[in-house]
């Protein structure tokens, strides 16, 4: 059965400044300024932050489960990778 | 008449306005035509609402008789009601509501643009927090407007026929008296003719750039500021104060 629906945008929100957008959800829209205020209306009703992205949903590529193997797996057993020979001061975590 | 009452009269036109328009949008609520367009209208009735609680209550206030924002919200009739007729009329159908919201987000904009710079600090400082609300307001009516009026050849009829249907309404919106001039002078009021203009001018743009036409009327309701409503105010007063006038007193 086909989605008779507007398209589907999804909702990216920046809680502060300098910390990354995080993804809340989505919103059918008919088009991007319409996408903005849905995410708006729907996504920040509570002070969650202050800037939305939005995103067609189809121009969003994902990794398949499949994937996982291949991917994922290989970066488990790689501790030469991790930085935790040195201490990260406390100021630069959100720099 | 004193200033005073003035500022009372002049308070209550205000936020009668805002508490009935609020109303008239909460009817949305669980009905709209998309979820994300129901969150929206119920938003929007909360801002009016909250800002109808900050007027009513320094109302009641400056009235100085003891009653209380609920009181002049539940208990008062039709005839005591200053609403602009334009807030009172039927939803209609979703071009209706939106060809009266936008008339209302126009001069609410441009009203609570110049009220920032009241010599009533109350009043200022409620414009100041009320013209955020309001400029969201109106940035998504008019890009409503623009979808519905270029639209699909129904959603143009349909909202062309609701700004012809409610244009005879727009006279009551820039009426004064002497409650207006009393507050003019005192640097308290706007004086509604320095927002005709702007107002003529920001209306005629969106909706000719709609693909609509401006309509045309030679009747001109007016008379909110009497107290004077159309047939639909009483309706809707009997559901929003039904609850409050069947068990009096009562707290949630």
């Amino acid at each position: 059965m086909s989605d008779t629906q507007w398209p589907l945008w999804e909702v990216f929100v920046q809680g502060n400044p300098g910390i990354p957008h995080k993804h809340v959800g989505s919103v059918h829209a008919t088009d991007a300024e319409m996408a903005i205020q849905n995410a708006r209306d729907v996504y920040t009703r509570r002070n969650e932050g202050i800037s939305i992205w939005v995103v067609p949903a189809n121009t969003i590529t994902a990794s398949s489960p499949e994937d996982q193997g291949a991917f994922f797996e290989p970066s488990n057993d790689k501790a030469y990778r991790h930085p935790t020979f040195y201490k990260i001061p406390d100021g630069v975590k959100y720099i | 008449m004193d200033i005073q009452q003035a500022k009372f009269e002049y308070l209550l036109r205000l936020g009668d306005s805002s508490l009935i328009i609020g109303h008239r949008l909460s009817e949305w609520c669980g009905h709209g035509p998309i979820l994300e367009e129901d969150i929206a209208l119920i938003n929007i009735a909360l801002d009016f609402v909250g800002n109808a609680n900050s007027l009513l209550t320094y109302a009641a206030q400056v009235e100085g008789k003891n009653r209380t924002a609920d009181d002049l919200a539940y208990l008062r009739n039709e005839r005591d009601y200053r609403n602009l007729l334009l807030t009172e009329l039927p939803n209609g159908d979703y071009a209706y509501t939106l060809a009266r919201q936008f008339l209302y987000d126009v001069y609410t904009f441009y009203l609570y643009e110049a009220l920032k710079n009241s010599k009533d600090d109350t009043i200022a400082a409620i414009a100041v927090k009320s013209h955020k609300e309001i400029t969201y307001h109106l940035r998504h009516t008019t890009e409503w407007i623009y979808r519905l009026g270029d639209g699909t050849a129904e959603s143009h009829q349909r909202l062309q026929t609701a700004f012809n249907d409610i244009w005879m309404y727009v006279p009551d919106l820039f009426d004064m008296d002497a409650v207006d001039q009393l507050l003019i002078n005192e640097g308290i009021a706007v004086d509604l003719d320095s927002i005709k203009n702007s107002w003529n001018k920001r209306v005629n743009e969106v909706i000719l750039e709609a693909t609509l036409l401006i309509p045309t009327t030679a009747i001109k309701q007016k008379g909110s500021r009497e107290g004077k409503h159309s047939e639909h105010l009483g309706f809707l007063l009997a559901e929003m104060q039904c609850i409050a006038r069947s068990y009096p007193g009562a707290r949630w």
